[in-house]
């Protein structure tokens, strides 16, 4: 086990479900419900992964959890990066907001549940953010289809 | 959160709000902070909201002294936001209460178009993202895929990637200055700095055959090698570009205006940057030295010397500062590319994966049949997750891949540091008046095509 699993472990037993090391990049995979304890505890452990880089999705619709969240973590002491993986559930796919550990999750969860339809629960402004507001439908999900859509805006000219 | 039904909200319905409340009630929650202020901004006819002027002037003259707050929508399409970036102001007089950026209108759906395209042909796509820094992006998707390849990069198409990676850096920093200039009415500098960025655009030119969107580095390395010519262009441009760097600081750095507009305004500490993902000349103007090519050095930034440079005021004139100096080291690192460029190969030696020579194409049958290969199916990556994290002249940008063994990438992801800085608008502003805002969003620099995608 790494020591991020083993930080993770500490503050919070249980959360760790797998680990994978890949291309130089360790993954860690933890329980969705401990999403937040798992990212506090990164944040605030000696490793200090204070700056949280990136918080996409990839949608894997054959998957039992469907939607695989990655959050970028980076550690501005010693360059390390850690990327934490979650799988968020098919049918009514959500998880816990980390914006109260940084505010700056925000507008990347904004995203994620604008193209994905993922939910972050304890968001304070979960709404779309690259389409507009009344868009029906979640592009970035592999069941949506491209092209074939009705031309937007065509009312304004 | 009062209410779950959006339309208790009490707008008058303009199609504008309707658009919010519909986005709502098909979720069945009430409206977010967000949608309330968009919708709001846009409730009113010119009737309701002569209306509404009429009743703020009304409780001014009964209660001199209170005034109701007021809302202005600043864009999308305005001079000062860097392309189509919408700013909804709350205005207490002169100065913001509330900023509510409101981004969108340059979305393309790159990140889906990906998935549809081959590996290699998604290449053309992500140079597009961030139009100021199209080698930044390229080079984020490039290591990425390469990542996953498990692929050796030749040391002298490191190299060229460096080099234009600082030139691109040049350019960039050379268009915020120029506009930024602009927007707090120095207009001579944006002359002065266009003309350099014309010479660089000149030098990409002759390398790629493009002057913007470059589709130059290729997965493996470079697509060919420097033209003829290139290196003495390239060294008339560095030793001209000190002085030129010298005549836009003689305008500007003393400048009393430039310092009365930018010392001081638009400051937060660097824990607060931190925590909002602020990376790049933005963070390190408020003391934090953190630069990829540094502290996780990629690509061969491990043999040159140069400064990070840093600054502790936090402010505009900070960042002003910094990024002025940053061009400075880009050119200390350009000069070591020239006189230390390796011989050899600009692409690995890969036929799998990598398009094989031009000329071998007359005579060998099994170039023929990879070159085929290639073109018509693309090369497939090994499954997995890769994300590959480069220092744009914005901050941090980094491109996530997902692979499941195919010819086509399953997901690509760009992590844009325009969009993540973008978010420290409302907190940098917050309490400045309306004239700082423009301050603090030009040394921001966002790239709207970045953040939107």
């Amino acid at each position: 086990m790494s020591d991020v699993s083993a930080q993770i472990e500490l503050a919070s037993p249980g959360a760790v479900v797998a680990e994978f090391e890949h291309v130089g990049e360790l993954t860690v995979e933890v329980q969705r419900e401990r999403i937040v304890e798992a990212c506090r505890a990164l944040r605030d452990g000696p490793s200090q992964y204070v700056l949280l880089s990136d918080v996409t999705c990839a949608d894997f619709p054959d998957e039992p959890g469907r939607f695989r969240l990655a959050y970028q973590l980076t550690s501005l002491a010693t360059g390390a990066r850690v990327r934490l993986r979650a799988w968020a559930g098919a049918l009514d796919p959500q998880i816990e907001s980390v914006t109260s550990v940084w505010p700056g999750a925000n507008w990347m969860e904004r995203e994620v549940y604008d193209q994905f339809g993922v939910r972050f629960n304890g968001h304070p402004d979960l709404c779309r953010i690259l389409n507009p507001l009344d868009w029906e439908g979640h592009p970035l999900r592999r069941d949506y289809p491209i092209g074939g859509e009705e031309v937007q805006f065509s009312d304004a000219v | 959160m009062s209410t779950t039904d959006p339309r208790t909200e009490n707008f008058p319905l303009a199609a504008e709000s309707r658009e919010a409340i519909e986005g709502a009630l098909r979720e069945q929650r009430a409206l977010t902070p967000t949608e309330r202020v968009i919708a709001g901004v846009e409730a009113y006819t010119p009737q309701e909201a002569a209306e509404r002027t009429l009743a703020n002037e009304m409780l001014a003259d009964t209660r001199p002294g209170v005034r109701a707050p007021l809302l202005i929508n600043l864009g999308p399409n305005h001079p000062s936001t860097h392309g189509v970036l919408r700013l909804i102001v709350e205005l207490d007089g002169e100065v913001v209460k509330e900023v509510t950026p409101v981004i969108g209108y340059l979305h393309t759906g790159i990140e889906k178009q990906c998935e549809n395209k081959t590996w290699w042909q998604s290449v053309t796509l992500v140079t597009r993202m961030d139009y100021l820094a199209p080698f930044a992006n390229i080079k984020a998707y490039t290591m990425s895929v390469e990542k996953l390849l498990e692929m050796e990069v030749p040391a002298r198409a490191q190299w060229i990637r460096v080099l234009l990676a600082e030139l691109n850096r040049i350019a960039s920093h050379l268009v915020w200055l120029g506009t930024s200039g602009l927007e707090l009415g120095a207009m001579s500098v944006f002359f002065y700095c266009y003309r350099e960025r014309d010479n660089l655009l000149d030098l990409f030119e002759m390398v790629s055959g493009e002057r913007m969107n470059h589709r130059y580095f290729q997965v493996g390395g470079c697509a060919q090698d420097l033209p003829p010519g290139f290196i003495e262009r390239l060294q008339a441009f560095i030793d001209e570009m000190p002085r030129r760097i010298d005549e836009y600081e003689a305008l500007l750095t003393g400048n009393p205006i430039w310092k009365d507009r930018m010392k001081g305004v638009g400051v937060l500490p660097a824990d607060e940057l931190i925590a909002l993902g602020v990376t790049g000349p933005t963070l390190r103007a408020a003391g934090v030295p953190h630069d990829l090519r540094k502290t996780n050095p990629y690509s061969g930034y491990e043999h040159f010397q140069f400064e990070v440079p840093t600054a502790t005021e936090g402010d505009c004139y900070a960042r002003y500062l910094v990024r002025v100096r940053e061009m400075r080291e880009s050119l200390r690192i350009l000069q070591q590319v020239i006189d230390g460029l390796p011989e050899g190969p600009t692409i690995a030696d890969d036929r799998k994966v990598v398009l094989p020579p031009r000329e071998e194409l007359a005579w060998s049958m099994e170039a023929l049949i990879h070159h085929f290969k290639l073109v018509s199916e693309g090369f497939k990556v090994p499954a997995g997750e890769a994300y590959a994290p480069i220092e744009s002249p914005r901050g941090e940008m980094g491109c996530y891949v997902v692979s499941e063994g195919g010819p086509k990438p399953y997901r690509v992801h760009m992590r844009d540091p325009s969009f993540v800085n973008l978010q420290a608008t409302a907190p940098l502003c917050r309490g400045n008046y309306l004239a700082d805002l423009i301050a603090i969003v030009a040394t921001l620099d966002p790239v709207m095509g970045g953040v939107d995608r």
